[in-house]
């Protein structure tokens, strides 16, 4: 019950990305490229999606003690404004600038069975494991940040 | 190459985006970004953390072939370049993602959402980059 929900919410996921037009790197380069061929349709993506969530989550969490099928909320998230935050934050931003994808676009774009969304995400998951193996290298007995 | 400006469609699809990961926190309590949930099928912490994480991203992928069987939607995902440039932008984005715990949907629609000023930072940080990415690669190098 609960894994079908999820499938589910997995696929009007995936289909908000699809329609919306954030899976298409050129829509999403044309958004970052205000100097020429300018498209801000982007930022409707974000807006809608923001807006629908933050009166969700808002809603969610005045009116709720938990979640319907799990025993809490998410408690203990992180808040520190540190160089990992911006420094990975502006790499994502380079390597997104770069490829035009970013991970929640190119997962259901997978589903459109091109090469160029798997070989993203396959590198993607290369990025991630060299990372996690440096991290490794450097603080031997070090716990590992989880990613969320 | 320029692209249509889709306002209408761009809004309804953000809205189902925003939608699914209301969703997921009403029922599962769960965060929709798209980093955990793949580096929680990488790095699997447990069975259930698992099955939970794949099973979305399995929903995700259904998606585009029931758009495309059920209205005939078939939305491009080619940029205009090689795979040379794609693998160099996702071995970056891999780590960058990792590093920050989050991405456009874990920050930008999920941590917003929260009021979080961590994911905020994180927000105006990767937009910033991409801005100034995409200003080098087309108007200094490509100039």
């Amino acid at each position: 019950m609960r894994l079908i929900l999820i499938a589910l919410i997995g696929l009007l996921f995936g289909a908000g990305i699809l329609i919306s037009g954030m899976a298409d790197p050129n829509k999403v380069l044309n958004f970052f490229d205000v100097a020429g061929t300018w498209d801000p349709s982007l930022a409707f993506v974000m807006g809608g999606g923001l807006a629908v969530n933050l009166v969700g989550y808002q809603l969610i969490f005045r009116l709720r003690q938990k979640p319907m099928m799990a025993p809490d909320f998410p408690k203990g998230l992180p808040q520190q404004i540190d160089l990992p935050l911006i420094g990975g934050s502006v790499l994502f931003g380079v390597g997104w600038g770069i490829a035009g994808f970013c991970p929640g676009a190119a997962l259901p774009a997978l589903g459109t069975v091109s090469l160029q969304p798997a070989v993203f995400i396959a590198a993607v998951c290369g990025g991630m494991l060299a990372l996690r193996l440096i991290r490794a290298t450097l603080t031997p007995a070090g716990p590992q940040a989880s990613a969320r | 190459m320029p692209t249509d400006f889709t306002p209408l469609s761009s809004v309804i699809g953000g809205g189902m985006i925003g939608l699914s990961a209301t969703l997921l926190m009403l029922g599962v309590g769960r965060i929709a970004g798209a980093t955990g949930i793949l580096s929680g099928v990488l790095f699997p912490t447990s069975g259930s953390e698992f099955r939970w994480r794949l099973v979305m991203i399995l929903g995700m992928i259904a998606a585009a072939p029931l758009l495309a069987l059920v209205f005939g939607v078939r939305p491009n995902v080619v940029p205009p370049f090689g795979l040379g440039q794609i693998i160099v932008g996702g071995l970056i984005v891999g780590a960058g993602v990792s590093l920050a715990s989050g991405c456009t949907s874990g920050h930008g629609i999920c941590g917003l959402a929260r009021l979080s000023v961590r994911s905020l930072t994180a927000v105006l940080s990767f937009m910033a980059a991409g801005f100034v990415t995409v200003f080098i690669l087309r108007h200094v190098i490509g100039a």
